[in-house]
């Protein structure tokens, strides 16, 4: 029975009482943004990430992922290492200066030796994938790629050395970096920046089990609208954590609840939840009054008053707390 | 910018590097050497021929030379100091004395200079003549100057921490005190004036330069340092009745009410007289009572809310309607200049004038007094602010072995977090001059030091830290720890409770909501908003919410038609209810927020029918 003494009662406004328990403390979060050890870039973190996280964006800015590796890699740094270098995508721009030739209408690649060599790109691996991205007339000379497109119009020479330049040669795409850390567990791990959970969980060296990133969306992706609603919960707690504001857990499960609950990670205010609300009046009042109150009458919408805002507009007992007690019987 | 470049840059391809000179900070040309033509410049000041309105900056990093004489920049005398050796000679000083030259000329001769914003970068500054040696180019004229107005008026500042200053001064401009000398013969819209007004026991030089002390703001209070039964918790304090019945802290208030003759297009004019029983809009009677024939009050009339200042007709809004005799009567609108509720006073004085435009103006202006008492707000001079919370008689103030008791007793807590040390200070030297009857001298940096007061207050017998044993009222016994108490200059700020206290129970509503009024003047209630509306919600209190957004508020109740879901009316003449819209008479009594029947109305005019749809509560 003392289990149950932690039960939400019937009619309890969790909801409002979330959205008090983030938000108060929420107004003392500095955008204060710390630092991820290793990965150069600045992670966002406090109030800039909670909002991200909220709003559901479809890329975090700074995408992150900690890549575990299995026992047989994870001991030391030299292999650890290893399969950084392998997992991390290396571009031709990396490897080579790629110069546009507007007079001569050509595009010429002078490729690094020293480059290749500390990226592990061999110069034929180059020259190979070079020649099966541009199906023009590529001359190859030494360490020097020119490749003469036939459409001579200078647009889309642009174009094509834009593309050039993001040429995949080796890696998992979208891994801009990847970073040896040493973790607390004395074991070594990948941290990368971008992030590509599909490729990385098939990948024979990674524990894909531990495997994390910050994307959201990937992990819904990926794993499933339960395995983001986790990550959801686990990110939003972590941005509290970092600024040493206490919330309880359960508040933001409510909210992740809230934004995964129907199959897919929505965002809280005009173009996810709020603008999904059942009532008419509810919307009305959010935002967009006009907009919701013409597409309702198009639409010969009828509000039924379910909801606490309905209610309260129209002056009737709201539906929580007491205002859900009511008589069986007329007395 | 880009002009500025470009022609240095011509310049420089062409010649040596030059100094840039910069009139007003725009370039106007080059010199060889900057540093030359500064000292020039500079000299050339100093010895009269150029303006002393000039001022001229040297950025050596830059090499660039700007004369600055445009308008708006904040500037502050110094002496001049050469060679270690200030300007202001003893020949001068002595000159100055006998008053055979003044600040013009000391100006005029090079002594002192005046240093803006700019070239005080380039100046070392002394403080004190005795700091002076050769590299400083100027010497403070009194450390007090580095200070504006506002502060060098407050005691032993520099053991102050700066917030607490700046808020000392916030608060030194709403002490009540004598505003004007004349202020009897204005007529200022409100106006406050301090009944025994007294200069403070520690002054400072500027206080007595500006001739402060001939329109002072404040009064000498008695204060003790202790805890008074938990009636001075947070910044509350203990005031002693006796000493107010005796006119500590009294003031009086004015208030000037006007009101004029106004001319109306078509030749039709306001008329001063007491308005007619035929006039709309008339008052009750008791209203118009103190009103002489003119209908202009006379002074020393006791008024209250709702009474008549000034009586005035004003010609109808409208046409007049035309009777059943076919005569046009003469229907005057009554507009009264009228008291408010919370303004009752006594008329002190009534002007009556032309107005700008020429019209009849009348000016009341109501007297009332105003005795300090619960929630009334009081201040030092050191940032330290408290309302009242508890009048107590003398009888029931503790005391020392000579009987005196303090007028004021504030909470210990004040001081430690807040760092006010010249309050602690002030009081000590308020003390100390009470006793040797000599004012003490507070000015910044160079006022009394505590050693000073501690041995006044030695030579006179008493604790030199100023502690005393202070016996307890009830019992007579001595209080077992010694109490903190001296004299320290206090201001009575305006802000009185009795101008803002408010409260409502029932009182008027707006028109188009029917939601109670906002604001104290308007007899307004108290915003129930959004957010604490959220608190509800969370607490699961719905029949509060209801209580308060419905009941309290704004509820009506509506016809509403089963058919066709739209407002009916209930026709009053003949006595029936029908939908307008489609003559049923199936309608029901709904119980709804006028807000909502606002809004369904507004609805409505954006070409969209809402309708109601009727069920049966479950």
């Amino acid at each position: 029975m003392v289990s149950k003494k932690g039960f939400i009662e019937v009619g309890e406004a969790v909801g409002i009482i979330a959205a008090q328990s983030i938000g108060e403390p929420g107004t003392q979060m500095t955008m204060r943004t710390f630092h991820y050890a290793g990965v150069a870039e600045q992670v966002p973190t406090g109030l800039p990430r909670l909002i991200e996280l909220v709003d559901a964006r479809k890329e975090p800015k700074k995408p992150i992922m900690d890549v575990f590796l299995k026992d047989e890699y994870a001991s030391t740094y030299e292999k650890a290492k290893e399969v950084a270098k392998e997992i991390e995508c290396t571009t031709l721009e990396k490897v080579a200066l790629v110069e546009e030739d507007f007079e001569e209408k050509k595009i010429v690649i002078t490729l690094e030796p020293s480059e290749l060599e500390a990226e592990g790109v061999t110069i034929e691996d180059v020259k190979k994938k070079v020649k099966s991205a541009s199906n023009f007339h590529v001359d190859i000379n030494e360490n020097v790629i020119t490749i003469k497109p036939s459409s001579a119009s200078l647009r889309s020479i642009r174009r094509l050395t834009n593309k050039l330049r993001q040429l995949h040669l080796k890696g998992i795409d979208k891994i801009k970096r990847a970073v040896v850390v040493k973790g607390k567990d004395g074991k070594f791990f990948v941290r990368t920046a971008g992030s590509n959970l599909a490729a990385l969980l098939k990948h024979p060296k990674v524990d894909g089990k531990r495997l994390y990133t910050n994307d959201v969306q990937e992990i819904a992706k990926v794993l499933g609208i339960e395995a983001a609603r986790q990550a959801l919960v686990n990110e939003i707690k972590q941005v509290l954590d970092m600024q040493n504001l206490n919330v309880d857990i359960r508040h933001c499960r409510l909210l992740a609840d809230a934004m995964t609950m129907d199959g897919e990670i929505k965002s809280i205010g005009r173009h996810g939840l709020s603008g999904e609300k059942a009532g008419v009046l509810a919307r009305a009042a959010f935002e967009e009054t006009v907009k919701h109150l013409i597409n309702a009458a198009v639409h010969g919408e009828e509000d039924r008053l379910i909801g606490v805002t309905e209610n309260i507009i129209v002056g009737q007992t709201v539906p929580v707390g007491t205002g859900l007690v009511k008589l069986r019987m007329k007395l | 910018m880009k002009r500025k470049k470009k022609i240095k840059k011509k310049v420089e391809q062409a010649q040596a590097p030059r100094t840039s000179v910069y009139l007003n900070g725009k370039l106007i040309g080059f010199y060889e050497n900057g540093a030359q033509l500064l000292a020039e410049l500079k000299a050339r000041r100093r010895a009269g021929i150029l303006s002393p309105q000039l001022n001229f900056y040297y950025n050596q990093k830059t090499d660039d030379l700007f004369i600055n004489a445009d308008s708006g920049r904040a500037r502050r005398p110094y002496i001049v100091v050469e060679n270690g050796q200030s300007r202001l000679t003893p020949a001068l000083l002595e000159q100055l004395r006998q008053g055979e030259i003044g600040w013009e000329s000391l100006v005029k001769l090079g002594v002192i200079e005046y240093l803006d914003a700019e070239e005080e970068e380039s100046a070392y500054i002394a403080v004190k003549e005795e700091e002076l040696t050769p590299e400083h180019t100027h010497l403070e004229i009194d450390p007090v100057s580095i200070f504006g107005v506002t502060v060098s008026i407050l005691p032993f500042p520099e053991y102050n921490s700066s917030p607490r200053i700046t808020m000392a001064c916030a608060m030194a401009k709403q002490s009540l005190g004598t505003y004007a000398v004349n202020f009897n013969m204005r007529t200022d819209s409100r106006a406050h004036v301090l009944y025994y007004p007294q200069q403070p026991l520690v002054q400072t030089k500027p206080y007595a330069l500006l001739g402060f002390a001939e329109r002072a703001a404040g009064q000498n209070f008695v204060v003790a340092i202790a805890s008074s039964y938990g009636y001075n918790i947070g910044d509350a304090v203990v005031m002693n009745r006796s000493a107010i019945d005796r006119g500590l802290g009294r003031s009086v208030f004015y208030k000037t009410h006007e009101t004029e003759e106004r001319r109306y297009p078509g030749g039709q004019k306001d008329k001063f007289e007491i308005p007619p029983p035929t006039t709309t809009g008339y008052r009750e009677e008791r209203a118009y009572r103190y009103l002489g024939e003119d209908g202009i009050i006379s002074p020393e009339c006791e008024v209250e809310a709702k009474d008549v200042l000034v009586g005035k007709t004003s010609p109808p809004r409208f046409l007049e309607e035309i009777t059943v005799f076919g005569v046009t009567e003469e229907k005057k609108r009554e507009n009264s200049l009228v008291l408010k509720s919370g303004e009752d006073g006594i008329v002190d004085s009534v002007m009556i004038t032309d107005s700008l435009a020429g019209t009849k103006l009348v000016k009341v202006r109501v007297r009332s007094i105003k005795i300090p008492e619960i929630g009334d707000k009081f201040a030092s001079r050191h940032g330290q602010k408290g309302v009242i919370g508890l009048l107590r008689p003398q009888e029931d103030m503790p005391f020392n072995k000579d009987g005196i008791c303090p007028d004021l007793i504030i909470n210990p807590h004040a001081i430690p977090s807040r760092m006010t040390v010249g309050h602690l200070l002030e009081m000590l030297g308020g003390k100390a001059a009470c006793y040797s009857g000599k004012f003490v001298d507070g000015t910044a940096f160079t006022g009394d030091k505590e050693e000073d007061l501690r041995k006044i207050m030695k030579e006179y017998g008493l604790d030199e830290v100023g502690e005393e044993v202070l016996y307890d009222p009830f019992s007579g016994e001595a209080i077992k720890a010694k109490i903190f108490m001296g004299v320290i200059y206090y201001q009575r700020l305006h802000h009185l409770v009795s101008n803002k206290m408010h409260v409502r129970s029932r009182g008027p509503v707006q028109l188009l909501t029917h939601q109670p009024t906002e604001g104290r003047s308007r007899e307004g209630g108290l915003r129930f908003g959004e957010m604490e509306r959220d608190c509800l919600i969370g607490y699961g209190a719905a029949m509060l919410i209801r209580e308060r957004l419905l009941e309290e508020s704004d509820k009506t109740v509506e016809l509403v038609c089963e058919k066709c879901g739209s407002i009916a009316v209930f026709d009053h003449v003949k006595n029936k209810q029908y939908c307008p819209l489609c003559d049923s008479t199936q309608l029901h009594y709904v119980e709804m927020s006028y807000a909502f029947k606002l809004l369904l109305d507004e609805i409505k005019s954006l070409g969209i029918f809402p309708r109601l749809l009727l069920r049966d509560k479950a």
